[in-house]
């Protein structure tokens, strides 16, 4: 997508401390997030550099979603502060920016893909073009036509990324975009994904599959709303001593529950 | 607030609504349907000269029932899905205004609205002669209020159900008592005390009672835009309402 790091018309004036190469895109000190009594985020310090995909990583309920929520701004944080481009998380003028996918695909599935992306791009002030490109970037220009319902899972959860980039945002967050898609599709998406890195889109990628973290310029490794740790892939074979991932974020696991006192 | 955004947000509505044809159908056709049951219903009852038909009056408060209950049941479905399928998180996450996503809503269903009004009373009039001194625009107008009224408390009240089968139950608690207590039934001055007061503080009671004027008067009147005023203050007031059940974020 050629417009991806236009500034939006909104966004050129005020955003010079959060702009691009300046600062980290997300700075995180001391966030706590409890909900109904539940202590999910359990005090997570770390940044996320700029034009590069970073992966979080961790098994199922570590928190991973809550703390792509508390990103986006759709999740209030309980202790903490947590700045994204240089404004804190939920901030309005971050809405034209911020580019989310949740995990289950988020889109009119009684609208055709086309109907779906040129609607979220025009809560962004994009036009038909911007439409096409975003649902050529996911692969659906044969589908632009069809209903999103009837579409198969994969396709699916493809509009609902075209949804995404339709806005041509600065910070993309995506809850496991790469679930249920097969293996061609997934190199696809992060071959994606790195054309938008490298173009200077900064991208926050969940996963619980950990072959996926080799894609990453930067890991955060979560497990039960702890940040066990913040590296690079090669650095998590050396420390996890494994060039298996899986079994590297295990040992690290391991390593810091003996390291806890009992 | 920002026009565009509204805009986009109606047409998406009236193309998800498309895209559903038996609904539209059904918007449609059903009302005029319902009218002619009324008038057959009425059709052989003996008249004293210079009383006006049952049809005139029961035909006519119909006209202006039907939108009201047609809407808010459409409405308090589409919204409910949009909150569950998670697609309302995701607009709150774009810029939208939360006024451009109501007004949105209730732009588009006062469009199936009109539609649906133009074609009832179209049917009163040429097919069973509906017989009233006012003009049969205004009659559309009042309707279209009305439509306005049920995309309002639709919206509403799908922020306090979880399923849909909780959202079509709002309509004996929401809709019902304002239909038996409007003055269709029975006339309000013959009402107890207590339902009286209770009629007087439910909007399609002055929905009903610009009806009444719009039969009885050649012209618009002004209790007749007094009423259409009141209704108009509650549908505001409903969507202000409406407007807070729509959370950006969740503690």
């Amino acid at each position: 997508m050629g417009s991806q790091n236009a500034p939006g018309p909104a966004s050129g004036l005020a955003s010079g401390s959060g702009n691009g190469t300046a600062g980290p895109s997300v700075e995180s000190a001391g966030l706590h997030v409890r909900r109904s009594g539940t202590h999910i985020l359990r005090g997570l310090d770390f940044t996320i550099p700029p034009g590069r995909i970073t992966g979080l990583l961790g098994p199922s309920g570590s928190g991973k979603t809550t703390l792509m929520r508390v990103l986006v701004g759709v999740q209030r944080i309980s202790a903490g502060t947590v700045h994204v481009l240089g404004r804190p998380a939920g901030h309005p003028r971050l809405r034209h920016e911020v580019g989310y996918v949740a995990q289950s695909p988020s889109v009119y599935t009684d609208l055709s893909v086309e109907s779906n992306v040129r609607y979220f791009g025009a809560m962004h002030g994009r036009n038909r073009s911007d439409a096409a490109e975003a649902i050529a970037a996911v692969g659906l220009e044969q589908l632009a036509g069809r209903k999103t319902g009837d579409l198969s899972g994969g396709e699916f959860s493809r509009v609902s990324l075209a949804c995404a980039l339709v806005s041509g945002p600065r910070l993309l967050i995506l809850d496991e975009p790469t679930v249920g898609l097969d293996p061609v599709l997934r190199a696809e998406l992060w071959d994606r994904f790195r054309v938008m890195a490298d173009a200077g889109t900064t991208l926050l990628v969940s996963s619980h599959v950990m072959e996926e973290a080799s894609h990453c310029a930067s890991l955060l490794l979560l497990r039960e709303g702890l940040l066990l740790a913040q590296l690079t892939p090669a650095e998590l074979s050396r420390r996890g001593g494994s060039e298996d991932l899986e079994r590297a974020f295990l040992n690290i696991i391991r390593s810091a529950k003996s390291g806890v006192a009992p | 607030m920002n026009f565009r955004m509204m805009l986009a947000t109606a047409g998406r509505v009236l193309d998800q609504l498309r895209h559903d044809r038996r609904s539209i159908a059904l918007i449609l056709v059903v009302p005029a349907l319902l009218l002619t049951a009324v008038y057959f219903l009425f059709e052989n009852e003996a008249l004293p000269a210079g009383v006006p038909r049952t049809f005139d009056r029961v035909g006519l408060m119909m006209l202006a029932i039907f939108p009201f209950v047609v809407m808010f049941l459409v409405t308090s479905i589409t919204m409910l899905r949009e909150r569950t399928s998670g697609t309302l998180e995701r607009l709150l996450t774009t810029p939208i205004h939360k006024a451009d996503l109501l007004f949105g809503y209730a732009l588009a269903f006062s469009v199936m609205a009109a539609l649906q009004s133009l074609v009832a009373t179209a049917v009163a009039y040429w097919i069973f002669g509906l017989d009233i001194k006012g003009s049969p625009g205004l009659v559309v107008m009042v309707a279209v209020v009305n439509a306005v009224l049920g995309v309002a408390l639709g919206l509403f009240c799908s922020a306090f159900a979880r399923t849909e089968f909780q959202a079509v139950q709002f309509m004996p608690v929401v809709v019902v008592p304002q239909i038996l207590l409007c003055g269709l039934f029975v006339a309000r001055s013959r009402m107890n005390g207590f339902l009286e007061a209770v009629s007087s503080m439910l909007p399609l009671t002055f929905s009903v009672d610009a009806l009444h004027e719009i039969a009885g008067n050649s012209t618009a009147t002004a209790a007749m835009w007094q009423d259409v005023g009141v209704m108009a203050s509650v549908v505001l007031t409903v969507l202000v309402l409406a407007a807070l059940t729509l959370r950006r974020s969740t503690p």
